[in-house]
């Protein structure tokens, strides 16, 4: 049984959101997804400054079973990116809500988060798959 | 309903995440599968191969018939214990599975063949020995443990009996040997030193154990994998089938033309695809970012290939493949990724070689 906070949102695609203030959100995958793709290699991100919108590809997590695409979870601009995933991608297999971020946004409208799943909701959906 | 091996419950109590390969419960990793990758290239590693079919092919006719099974030939092995890598073809001279076979005497083999195609190879190895006065025989009491690395051998040694360390004292790589409960060999499928050893199944657990304790790193198939592949080892069903030749397969090597006048199961297919020419197996090597992967297109100035292996190595740090092209492919192909044509290098289908690049 895999760990899924309860203070963060997640979407069905297994982005993980956790609020930082000021409408900044951070992202990752959860630690099912790190789980279902293996060791990861590499982890391509999308450009500090880029806009992005609510089911965008924007990342892709390549491990050595699978290239798998990472969507925006809420639509805003991309305010940093993890740049230590660069060197040390298996970060996201070892600490997928901590050090293994992805990149942050800040929101255009912070109320769409609401519109993710929670940890109960989250849970049933790896459950349906 | 699936099978299990005689270490079934060490895979589970280890933790190992199980996977379905070809009817066979099996560890693909026990944690992370590139640490599995790097003990068997730094240190020592091993695998659970009881899943492979282990068959003794023993009579009178028992060199004849395997001179007519194999498209390489027996006849070589004069040493005891010494083994040869062959493929087996049908007559179409496509591969029905590739083998290893221990030379004991002329009327004594061990074969060791995949278990993915075993009973097509079971049903093959029978229909062929019609005619022959020779005996298959199924030794399925055998579990058989893949220890490599560059500290397999030491490691192993140290749950050898005395009689035991004196067979494998200076063999050299390629031989088996039978000594007392184990048949001990010098053969892998990593590109690392090591010894492949068959463990009757009542021993197999505690003999894996004893293995951990002396240090020696479970490894899942996951790792099995990308190891094989960066030794440019071929895996049947991947890289080659019974629909491909075993020249497009870079077998050539494994086919014994002379002396001509021996007759093998696809020798006169072979010969004809010879004179046409084959499509060949390469490897691929990209240095940027991403990774190559199996049923990828690949575009040359004379025809599309495929890559029929592909992986991030561990070892190199970037991205390998092998691939069927046409048979005049240059030094470079292109490969569609991601819906992106991206160039990379030709090179020979190995890329390292006990713990280093052969790049």
């Amino acid at each position: 049984m895999s760990n899924i906070p309860k203070d963060l949102r997640y979407a069905a695609t297994h982005e993980w959101v956790r609020p930082e203030g000021d409408g900044v959100f951070t992202v990752g995958i959860s630690e099912h997804a790190q789980d279902l793709l293996g060791d990861m290699v590499f982890v391509e991100l999308p450009d500090v400054g880029d806009q992005v919108s609510t089911g965008d590809d924007i990342a892709v997590a390549e491990s050595v079973k699978a290239a798998s695409d990472v969507y925006a979870p809420i639509s805003g601009e991309v305010v940093a990116v993890n740049e230590d995933l660069e060197e040390s991608p298996e970060l996201v297999n070892s600490d997928s809500y901590g050090d293994g971020w992805m990149f942050k946004i800040k929101a255009d409208d912070e109320g769409e988060v609401e519109n993710l799943l929670d940890a109960a909701g989250y849970q049933a959906s790896i459950d349906e798959e | 309903m699936s099978s299990t091996t005689a270490l079934h419950a060490k895979h589970l109590e280890a933790g190992a995440k199980m996977v379905d390969f070809f009817g066979w419960e099996m560890p693909i990793s026990y944690g992370s599968q590139i640490e599995e990758h790097h003990a068997v290239r730094q240190d020592a590693g091993m695998f659970d191969v009881s899943h492979m079919t282990i068959v003794d092919a023993t009579g009178p006719q028992a060199k004849d018939y395997l001179r007519y099974l194999l498209a390489n030939d027996v006849a070589k092995l004069k040493d005891k214990g010494k083994a040869l890598y062959s493929g087996m073809l049908n007559e179409e001279g496509g591969v029905v599975d590739d083998l290893i076979v221990y030379h004991f005497d002329e009327t004594n083999y061990r074969l060791v063949v995949n278990s993915a195609t075993r009973e097509k190879d079971m049903n093959w190895l029978l229909s062929k020995a019609e005619g022959f006065e020779v005996t298959i025989t199924e030794r399925s009491e055998f579990a058989m443990i893949a220890v490599q690395g560059p500290n397999a051998k030491e490691k192993a040694a140290t749950l050898f009996s005395a009689a035991q360390k004196e067979a494998v004292e200076g063999m050299k790589p390629f031989f088996g040997v039978q000594a007392e409960d184990l048949f001990i060999a010098t053969t892998g499928y990593t590109g690392e030193a090591g010894y492949e050893i068959m463990v009757p199944v009542a021993r197999a657990e505690q003999f894996w154990q004893s293995l951990v304790d002396a240090g020696v790193k479970p490894c899942g198939l996951g790792a099995r994998d990308t190891l094989r592949l960066e030794a440019g080892m071929n895996l049947y069903g991947q890289d080659m089938d019974e629909s491909v030749s075993p020249l497009a397969a870079n077998m050539g090597w494994t086919i014994t033309w002379e002396p001509a006048d021996r007759d093998f199961v696809g020798r006169k297919a072979l010969e004809v695809q010879r004179e046409q020419r084959t499509d060949k197996l390469v490897g691929l090597v990209m240095k940027e970012k991403g990774v190559l992967r199996a049923g990828q297109k690949i575009r040359t100035e004379n025809g599309e290939g495929v890559i029929t292996s592909g992986t991030f190595s561990p070892t190199l740090g970037h991205a390998v493949a092998m691939a069927r092209v046409p048979a005049d492919t240059g030094s470079q192909v292109e490969v569609e990724m991601r819906k992106k044509w991206v160039t990379v290098d030709v090179v020979k289908p190995s890329f390292v070689r006990n713990g280093k690049s052969v790049l």
